[in-house]
């Protein structure tokens, strides 16, 4: 903004034209051609995810149909399908395949029952002054680190730990380290992701339609049910989408409280290192699971109020 | 709606319930970071601020910090200029494929961050080194803008969604170009909800881990690669939770903030 | 170790395989000699030093003081040379490999699993063992082995050898278990508490129980199984997976598990076991079984695409120099390199005798970790040996 005509407010100039400087000219090329002012637009954004990020990905998907060294593990350019032949044939991928993806619908299960009346008591009920703070209290933790959440709930899960401390006087132990243990920290993990968009459909409810449902006999149940949930459902499929794709690819969290369990991110952790086309190949899994959720998902309207 | 006094209560029951499953591994982290022992395990076997002493000393957790704060700027600046002008072009224009804008968008955060990271990691490799660009702070930044661009994007579009372009329609009528509508009519009506993604891409970044163990070189070290580090370090694990206890009580804050500036035109 | 003359059929595949993975690149030697390493010249002589050098190296090998202010060989070595030390740990050989393909690493500290893998994939390069004055005392039973040279021409410094050991817990593991049985038993007593290390490589463990126990499978060399044997293992393995509480290859995920009791008996490493003893919490043995065990032979390696080979080099001299290879063995629990070393651990005058640092026959018990390959390291000259990536792909199916 260096032209002076750009300096001055443009409410003060209105009755003369003005000064033709090169800003101005770019300015004025730019609004008669609103397909320059997108192509600007997009150029940029555009140029970063289709070159880097699909680039990549394209590159990495690519070199599933490659080879390694036995020995060296180096990789060898030759055109193969055995990653996939031995994806689709080998019986192990199938079974880590299936568990993680019965995993992360748990979690996502798990985190929609527990976040529907939360989100629907801080956007609804609770007074608007109080309403910032809960939902300040339900995003805070998100800060505390990944990690370290997740290794808390180690020490909660232990032999002897917190868990087995607290139901001891009941009777009940720590399930231990398992599955059970995985979508218990994956659903801690991501439980902000639900609450966060269900907070917003719910506050954004208008009260007319509430008004409406109850002038017409609706109790609240059946206004909740005909009404209310109809309205978030988009909001609940973009909590979904977080819950669910952050724990199919998750392989931290079950490094450290899966026990001996293991999943499709940590089969291909386990292959980075030492044979990365079968890595890609595992890779495509989650991948194109997601990818289908996403465009099942994509009519709802749920990618804008993520 | 009219809801029963028992209905409400039972709300209010489930939300403190939740809120207390939220909070108690972070209290245990509390109290682990005043752990005599120097292992995580329960109960604690005596109280000790030595280990706040100790985080205070490290100096390896400072350059972490800085380096963490450096990638995370760094992420969020770039993010902000390429998710607000996607914003601009999903929102303002129709045109064809612009349903795959967004869809684009989301994949970096969907997809596992170890496919992100591995693809990138190779993506660097065979086109960065060459080029003599190693592995470092900058591989970083890119890695983590790549997956921030969508949270600013939905933020600054949810935004222009609401705003109806009468204002910008009045301004260019009143003579103003269209660098100087978009200085003194757009962005004022979106500046809090640059913040607001500024902050939540910032806080994205801040606690990556997958696609920085991929992206950072021999040297760079972010936060929670540090923890990752010292999580396995016989006498770190309790330094480690006072710097996730510092975390918690500093996020208030800028989530605080956030709060309030993606709620305010609200209503 | 027997393995000389197979070593050559071996060397021959490698050649092989490396002629057709990198063409032109293969050069060396012939194939029929020996082990043909790509054409690497070693380093001829030293410059002042980088200012940086970046290491992978095993947990415990390379303090700054983080854990205690007294154990730090970093600070000193930073002080000296002015190299500022970049350390990379890595749990597993695989993760070595992976992480010197990366080209960013200068140094490595590579057990015999990894070694002639980085060399016959070009990682790493000779070592000119003239710009390593303390090379000189290392013990003469370590230099030229057959996992860190290939035809006399030395890939490393040898950094120091031990054996993966037993541990358990005294106070609830009784009878005190003196053999492998007890972590391969079918019906242990302590199933859901029992540890295993996190590795392919591991199922050299399970083949060297059966090797002791079971000698109609014909093993007799952990390294060397055939498809059948290999079955056997991965059987004994998977009853062993139903018991397991968690596996470990971050080894203070070992740690912790012992001091909370989540994990009563398992294979460790010296320095997890001092870690656990040193914590208190829970009283622990380690133990070397009645049939042997695997252990570990590290060496220094030096990447082909160092950027600051200088500081690698003085780093390799300064690692292995008798005070600092002292400090490490002692804190790490292995068996120093260096000659001298011994000389320098004051605090306990039985330390080498201890670690069996000059008893070659006690070594003779463990059997270092080695890349299984198609020909057989049992020193039959036979072939039909499973390669290490079948290993891979059966331990992947283990812990499905």
């Amino acid at each position: 903004m260096t032209a002076p005509a750009a300096t001055r407010a443009p409410d003060r100039t209105p009755d003369r034209l003005p000064a033709r400087t090169p800003v101005r000219r770019l300015a004025g090329a730019l609004h008669r051609r609103p397909g320059l002012r997108l192509a600007a637009l997009l150029a940029a954004p555009m140029t970063w995810l289709v070159l880097a990020y699909l680039g990549s990905l394209t590159v990495l998907l690519l070199s599933a149909f490659w080879t390694t060294n036995e020995f060296t593990s180096n990789i060898e350019y030759r055109w193969t399908a055995d990653n996939f032949r031995s994806l689709l044939t080998d019986p192990q991928y199938r079974t880590v395949a299936l568990r993680t993806l019965g995993i992360a619908a748990s979690v996502t299960v798990i985190d929609a029952v527990i976040a529907l009346p939360m989100a629907f008591y801080i956007g609804r009920v609770a007074r608007p002054g109080s309403r910032r703070l809960l939902l300040v209290a339900v995003l805070t933790p998100l800060w505390a680190g990944y990690l370290v959440k997740a290794y808390a709930w180690w020490v909660m899960l232990s032999h002897g730990g917190v868990l087995d401390w607290v139901t001891a006087p009941f009777g009940g132990h720590s399930p231990g380290f398992g599955v059970p243990a995985v979508v218990m920290v994956l659903g801690y993990l991501w439980l902000p992701y639900m609450v966060l968009p269900l907070c917003t459909a719910f506050e954004q409810l208008p009260d007319s339609l509430l008004a409406a449902a109850a002038d017409l006999g609706a109790g609240p149940w059946r206004t909740l049910r005909t009404v209310v949930l109809p309205m978030v459902r988009p909001a609940l499929i973009a909590g979904s989408i977080f819950t669910f794709s952050l724990s199919l690819g998750d392989y931290l969290a079950v490094q450290i409280v899966g026990g001996t369990t293991s999943m499709l991110g940590n089969v291909i952790a386990s292959n980075v290192t030492l044979n990365l086309p079968l890595a890609a190949a595992v890779s495509c899994v989650p991948v194109l699971l997601i990818i289908g959720y996403l465009l099942a998902v994509r009519r709802t309207g749920a990618l804008d109020s993520l | 709606m009219q809801l029963s006094r028992t209905a409400r209560i039972l709300l209010r029951l489930a939300t403190a319930l939740g809120l207390a499953v939220i909070y108690a591994p972070l209290l245990l982290v509390l109290v682990n970071s005043f752990n005599a022992s120097r292992s995580f395990a329960w109960p604690p076997s005596g109280f000790s601020t030595r280990w706040w002493a100790a985080a205070w000393q490290e100096t390896g957790l400072r350059a972490a910090l800085a380096t963490s704060l450096k990638a995370g700027l760094g992420a969020t600046a770039v993010a902000l200029v390429l998710g607000t002008m996607a914003a601009f072009a999903a929102t303002r224009y129709r045109f064809y494929g612009r349903q795959s804008v967004s869809f684009l968008l989301i994949l970096p955060i969907a997809l596992p961050g170890i496919v992100t990271g591995i693809a990138l990691n190779a993506a660097f490799r065979t086109v960065l080194t060459p080029l003599g660009v190693g592995f470092g702070l900058f591989t970083v930044v890119v890695g983590h803008a790549t997956f921030c661009i969508v949270v600013v994007f939905n933020n600054v579009a949810a935004r222009l969604r609401r705003i109806a372009p009468s204002a910008e329609e009045a301004s260019a009528d009143l003579g103003a170009h269209t660098f100087q509508t978009f200085w003194y009519v757009t962005l004022p009506a979106v500046r809090s909800a640059l913040l607001a993604g500024a902050l939540l891409a910032f806080a994205l970044s801040f606690d990556e881990i997958v696609v920085t163990t991929f992206t950072a070189g021999p040297g760079t070290q972010t936060l929670p690669l540090w923890i990752f580090d010292n999580l396995a370090r016989p006498n770190q694990g309790p330094v480690v939770d006072v710097v996730a206890a510092v975390l918690i009580v500093l996020a208030v804050l800028p989530v605080y903030l956030a709060q309030r500036l993606s709620g305010e035109p609200l209503r | 170790m027997s393995i000389r003359h197979p070593l050559r059929t071996l060397a021959a595949a490698a050649a092989l395989l490396l002629a057709a993975a990198c063409g032109s690149n293969a050069g060396g030697n012939s194939a029929s000699t020996g082990f043909a390493a790509p054409n690497i010249p070693a380093q001829k002589s030293l410059g002042p030093g980088e200012g940086t050098v970046n290491i992978v190296a095993w947990a415990g090998y390379v303090e700054s003081g983080q854990d205690s202010k007294t154990v730090d060989w970093v600070t000193p070595f930073t002080k000296q040379t002015g190299c500022k030390v970049n350390l990379k740990v890595a749990g597993t050989s695989d993760e070595m490999v992976a992480l010197m393909k990366t080209g960013q690493y200068d140094t490595v500290s590579a057990s015999g699993d990894a070694t002639l893998r980085l060399i016959a994939g070009g990682d790493v390069a000779p070592v000119n063992t003239a710009l390593v004055p303390n090379y000189a005392d290392i013990y003469p039973g370590l230099k030229n082995q057959p996992w860190n040279s290939v035809n006399g021409v030395a890939y490393g410094i040898p950094h120091g050898r031990g054996a993966n050991l037993l541990m358990y817990n005294t106070d609830k593991v009784a009878p005190a278990p003196t053999s492998w049985g007890s972590v391969f038993a079918a019906d242990s007593p302590y199933a859901g508490h029992l540890t295993a290390y996190d590795s392919p490589i591991y199922i050299a463990d399970a083949a060297l129980y059966l090797m002791k126990t079971k000698p109609e499978l014909g093993i007799k060399n952990p390294y060397a199984l055939t498809t059948s044997q290999l079955d056997a293992a991965v059987a004994l393995l998977k009853v062993q997976k139903k018991q397991i509480g968690s596996y470990w290859s971050d080894y203070t995920k070992e740690q912790a598990a012992f001091d909370s009791g989540d994990d009563l008996i398992g294979t460790t490493w010296e320095v997890i076991h001092q870690a656990v003893a040193a914590d208190g919490k829970v009283r622990t043995q380690a133990i070397l079984p009645s049939e042997g065990s695997t252990g570990w032979s590290d060496t220094w390696m030096i990447s082909a695409h160092a950027q600051h080979p200088d500081c690698a080099y003085q780093w390799m001299n300064y690692i292995v120099s008798p005070s600092v290879n002292a400090q490490v063995a002692e804190y790490f629990g292995e068996a120093p390199a260096n000659s001298k070393a011994c000389a320098q651990i004051t605090d306990n005058p039985n330390f080498c005798t201890d670690y069996h640092a000059t008893d070659e026959s006690w070594w003779k018990n463990v059997y270092y970790w080695t890349t299984p390959t198609a020909q057989c390291a049992d020193g039959g000259g036979r072939n039909d040996c499973t390669t290490y990536a079948q290993w891979v792909t059966a331990w992947n199916g283990i812990k499905s």
